[in-house]
Parts: structure tokens; C-alpha cells; sequence
């Protein structure tokens, strides 16, 4: 991550296979989730005719929970790819916030976006601010979307079914009442955190493939991270 | 008030009802309770033998509503409940004795059945300036409340006050009055079931009591404490509008044409998808109807906490938590918006900053 090392190196393979797939995956999981979300707790003007000629709300339901399982089990997939993967992929996991160079390169980059800098630092992987906000942002916003979902979810499945013994069980303590109301707004709101979550990324990355001494974007495609100059 | 030994089967018959009428009930009981025709056998078996329990029906802050609703209980009549199955010993709404003849009823219980008699409790008790927002007797009723608990064999935690604290304990809550588990909670451990709802149904209501005298158990409950019987579903899992729900066929507005077809009342702020409750089975005054039914979206009125969870013509809560009252949807379109603008702004700068660098070069 430090910008000593890489003076000279042209290109750098950060990103295996798995990762790049489960990233691509995993977005279009996220919009799926959102939208269906979104209709979920607002949904669409109201069909005519007969119930039996629609099942509208059916499939958006249904393409929620089938997002949420594609999610749920890549975001499994991914965690066991931290495991076995190459050092890059646990950065994802983890701020290294003991460490004294991490801070150094936080307020680095944080100038870097203040304008107050005029050249950006050099990063194989992710850089301290991105690195700090996929964690808190990203990482903790998903592990709490799948818990409150699965939670949600066993409202539907019912009391004694497994989703009702592994996640309602313990969750539903934690959001002060028993009332599940308060969860569907928790898990509302965990939605818009991904959103923001996501404007943020996706600017980000397109800037910094623009302005920063690396390539961004299309390293989550081919997996290598090419350097713009040699310093 | 009665120490007799009596029978239900012998109250019954004193009564006048005659035996094929008293198997009658014993079989739509059966049928309440969603139990299989042979158990109407063990009902009346039960009936037969067992002395009637006494049940002391305390009062504290509440509406009465549980005991309006009570006393419509269809099956069983509740008139079948008070005069044959249980002996009401003390319940100042339906009891003939008054003043310190009532009070001295309740000594005479903890006397004569120590640990045997049922407690029902409806509506709870006040904390603040100890306790004297509700008074009985001269005494708070939270004392009452704690003496009676101390000696019975069982509590019944009658509607939502008794539950979960309902309107009397919503923000402010300026008595500070607090549900009955968690006054006794640390004081009493007796068995408490709850049956929360404003009111609760009544066939539930008489439901557990038949459960409990017939079985002679409890109830099975759920993590709330509720009888599953009654409240391990949700109003929305059995709603007859829940087709119009999945077609997404829904209510817009009070007077639109989905409100004269019955559609679903998703969007108009019905609760049913999170109330665990049996009125979209059970029904209310006999089966005839039930709020959706009517046409009225479910207000959660059994749910912990209901009447601070928003408006009853919407599904988003306010969440305090900002200063001020905003829904999640509300909070989250503000902080995306916020951050677009701010992406366009720093873009732009970030535009010019590179267009100067360029130009130095």
C-alpha cells in the first residue's frame, strides 16, 4: 500500500478472478435489491382488473429475495475468498486504524480531496479513505442489510422457521420493541446507506481513473493495476 | 364469591343447560381452539370433574375495552365462562359487592386458594408520584397489583395496557406507567401470558381461558409471551385481501375505486404485515367482521409500542433521531441528494484543478 515500493513497477495483478466476478455480481444484486426495495415499501400505482390477472407485488417480492440470496451467499463467497485468496483481498475486512503509516496516508488522501494536494499518492490496492469507507460504509451496511433481511424474511416463512430461529430471534432485541415495524424502517434506511454508499463509489473510482497515478475502473475488470508513471 | 367444589358440568346443569347442549359447547370450544373433534370429549371429560378455578380480574389504568370485548366472547358465551367455567371471585366492573365488602375478597382469596387462583390483569400500573394516578381503595394500584401476583398460580396480562403499556405509557408517558411483566419483573416470577390487542378478541380472550382450565397447562407461547395459538401469525398471512396485496391492487385514496373493490390497504398505512394477530381468522363480534374487512387498514393495535409508531395511514415510522420527525425515506433521498450535489461540485472543482495543472505544464 505504501507508495515507496513502487517506484518503477509498471503494472501490479490486484484484483483474482473471484473478486472481479463476485464485484460485478454483487452490483447488479445491489440494484435489483434497491429497486424491488424501494417499491417494496412504495410500491407502483395500483393494477386494475382482476387479482387474478396480476401478481405484480408477487414478483417484485420474489426478485428481492432472489437478490438477496445471490448477496447473501456472494457476500458468504466473498469472505471465504479474504481467506484464501491474495493479500488484496482481505483489505476489504479490515482498517488497519493501529497503524501509525495508515493514518499518514489517510490525511494524505483526505488533502488529495480537499484540493490542498497537488499530486495523489501511489496505491497497489485500495487507498486509507476508500479502504475506511467500504469497511464502515459497504462492508458493516451489508452485514446489516442481510441480517435485518433474513430477519424480515421470517416474518413470511413464519414463527419456528429457520430464518425465525437464526436471525428474528436475536435481532428483533436488539431494535428496542418487538414491534417489527421498527426493523422494516432500519432496513429502509440501511438501503439508503448503500445508495449513498454507492454515488460516492462510482464517482470516486471514475476520478480517480481520471486524476490519480493508477488505473481504477478497469482494474476491477482485468485485475491489473497499471501505474501512469514510473516516479 | 365461592369456595365451592363444584364442577363446571355441575354449575351447568343447575343452571338449566342441558346435557346435549353442554356437549355442544364442549365441541365449538374444541373448534375455538382449532383442536381436532376428539378433544371435544376431553373438553367435557374436564368439565365434568374439575372444580372451577377463581379468577381475580384486576383493574388498573386501561379503558375497560378488554372487558367490553370479553363480554361478546361468542364461543364460549362469556356468560358460559363467568357463571360456569371460572368462579369470578373480583372484577369491580361485573361483581356485585362494592367498597370494602370487594377489597375483603381479595384477602379472602390469598387466604383460601394460596398459588391456585388465576390473575388477570387489565390495564397496569403507574410509577410516578408512587403510584397515585391510579388509586384503589385508597392504596396505589400497583400495590394491589403486587400483592396479588405474590400469591397466584398464574398471570394473565389481559390487552395491550397490561402487555405492553399501550396509550397511557406512549411519549410522554406522564404517569410513567410501565407493562405488567416489567413492574413485576425482579418482584413475582409467576408464569405471564399475554394477550395483547385494544382490545384483545374476545374468543381469544375466552379461548385461553378454556385452554388453560381444560388442558390445565399454559398455553404454548411464543417469545412475546403470547399464546402461539392466537398470535403466531400475522393479520397480513391470512387477510382475504392479501391476493389484491400480490397483484398489487392496492387502496390510493379513501374514496378511489380500489377502495369500492376491496383492494389491499398496503399503501393507506395498514399494519397487518406486522401485527401478529388472529383477527383475519378468529374476526370479531361473532365472526361478522374485522377492521379490514370494514374497510379500515389494521392500526397494530396488539403490537408492542403501536401508538408511537407513526400515523395510522402510513407504513413509515418517524424516526426522532434527527432532531426532527422524518421518515427513513425522507432522511434517505435528503442524504442522497445532499451527496449528488456535493459529487457535481467537487467534480467540477476537481475539472478546473486539472484544466490549471494542464495549463502550468
Amino acid at each position: 500500500m505504501s507508495e515507496q515500493n513502487l517506484t518503477g513497477v509498471e503494472k501490479v495483478y490486484v484484483y483474482e478472478a473471484p473478486v472481479r466476478l463476485w464485484h460485478w455480481v454483487n452490483m447488479f444484486a445491489i440494484i435489483v435489491l434497491g429497486v424491488t426495495g424501494y417499491f417494496i415499501g412504495n410500491p407502483l400505482p395500483t393494477m386494475s382488473g382482476e387479482a387474478s390477472d396480476h401478481y405484480l407485488m408477487g414478483w417484485i417480492r420474489f426478485l428481492h429475495f432472489a437478490a438477496a440470496y445471490i448477496f447473501a451467499i456472494g457476500f458468504a463467497g466473498r469472505i471465504y475468498w479474504a481467506i484464501v485468496g491474495n493479500h488484496h483481498a482481505r483489505e476489504l475486512f479490515y482498517v488497519p486504524l493501529w497503524r501509525k503509516s495508515w493514518w499518514l496516508g489517510f490525511i494524505d488522501e483526505l488533502k488529495w480531496y480537499a484540493f490542498l494536494k497537488k499530486e495523489p499518492g501511489k496505491h497497489e490496492g485500495h487507498n486509507p479513505m476508500a479502504q475506511f469507507s467500504m469497511f464502515f460504509m459497504f462492508v458493516l451496511g451489508s452485514l446489516m442489510m442481510i441480517i435485518t433481511g433474513f430477519a424480515l424474511y421470517a416474518e413470511g416463512l413464519g414463527a419456528g422457521s429457520w430464518a425465525d430461529i437464526m436471525f428474528l430471534s436475536w435481532v428483533l432485541p436488539l431494535f428496542g420493541d418487538s414491534n417489527t415495524l421498527t426493523l422494516h424502517a432500519w432496513h429502509a434506511m440501511g438501503m439508503w446507506l448503500l445508495v449513498i454508499f454507492a454515488i460516492a463509489h462510482i464517482y470516486v473510482a471514475v476520478r480517480e481513473d481520471v486524476m490519480s497515478r493508477q488505473s481504477m475502473v478497469s482494474t476491477m475488470i482485468s485485475g491489473w493495476r497499471y501505474f501512469k508513471d514510473k516516479r | 364469591m365461592s369456595s365451592s367444589v363444584e364442577t363446571f358440568y355441575e354449575v351447568m346443569r343447575r343452571q338449566g343447560i342441558t346435557r346435549r347442549s353442554f356437549l355442544k359447547y364442549c365441541s365449538l370450544t374444541a373448534a375455538a381452539l382449532g383442536l381436532g373433534p376428539a378433544y371435544a370429549n376431553k373438553i367435557a371429560h374436564a368439565m365434568e370433574t374439575k372444580p372451577r378455578t377463581p379468577v381475580i380480574w384486576l383493574h388498573g389504568q386501561e379503558c375497560t375495552c378488554c372487558s367490553e370485548s370479553f363480554i361478546r366472547s361468542a364461543h364460549p358465551l362469556a356468560k358460559d365462562v363467568v357463571l360456569s367455567m371460572i368462579s369470578l371471585d373480583y372484577d369491580d366492573l361485573l361483581m356485585a359487592a362494592a367498597g370494602h365488602q370487594a377489597e375483603a375478597i381479595l384477602e379472602e382469596t390469598v387466604e383460601k386458594h394460596k398459588g391456585n387462583y388465576i390473575l388477570a390483569v387489565e390495564g397496569n400500573a403507574p410509577m410516578n408520584q408512587e403510584g397515585m394516578s391510579c388509586s384503589i381503595a385508597g392504596k396505589p394500584f400497583s400495590e394491589q397489583l403486587l400483592e396479588m401476583a405474590e400469591h397466584c398460580k398464574v398471570i394473565i396480562s389481559w390487552g395491550s395496557c397490561a402487555s405492553w403499556g399501550c396509550v397511557q405509557a406512549a411519549k410522554p408517558n406522564p404517569t410513567q406507567s410501565i407493562p405488567v411483566h416489567t413492574f413485576l419483573a425482579g418482584k413475582v416470577d409467576k408464569p405471564i401470558i399475554k394477550v395483547p390487542g385494544c382490545p384483545p378478541i374476545a374468543e381469544v380472550m375466552t379461548g385461553v381461558i378454556t385452554y388453560m382450565l381444560t388442558f390445565d397447562r399454559l398455553p404454548e407461547l411464543d417469545r412475546q409471551g403470547r399464546p402461539k395459538m392466537f398470535y403466531s401469525q400475522r393479520i397480513h398471512d391470512k387477510c382475504y385481501r392479501r391476493p389484491h396485496f400480490d397483484a398489487g391492487q392496492f387502496v390510493e385514496s379513501w374514496d378511489d375505486e380500489g377502495a369500492r373493490k376491496g383492494y389491499c390497504l398496503y399503501k393507506v398505512g395498514c399494519k397487518g404485515p406486522t401485527t401478529y394477530n388472529a383477527c383475519s381468522t378468529v374476526r370479531w363480534n361473532e365472526g361478522t367482521s374485522f377492521p379490514i374487512q370494514a374497510g379500515h387498514g389494521c392500526i397494530g393495535c396488539s403490537e408492542e409500542g403501536f401508538w408511537d409508531k407513526g400515523s395510522f395511514y402510513s407504513r413509515d415510522i418517524e424516526i426522532n433521531a434527527f432532531g426532527i420527525e422524518a421518515r427513513a425515506d425522507d432522511v434517505g433521498v435528503a442524504a442522497a441528494a445532499t451527496l449528488g450535489v456535493a459529487v457535481a461540485a467537487h467534480a467540477a472543482i476537481s475539472a478546473v484543478k486539472a484544466a490549471q495543472k494542464k495549463g502550468d505544464e
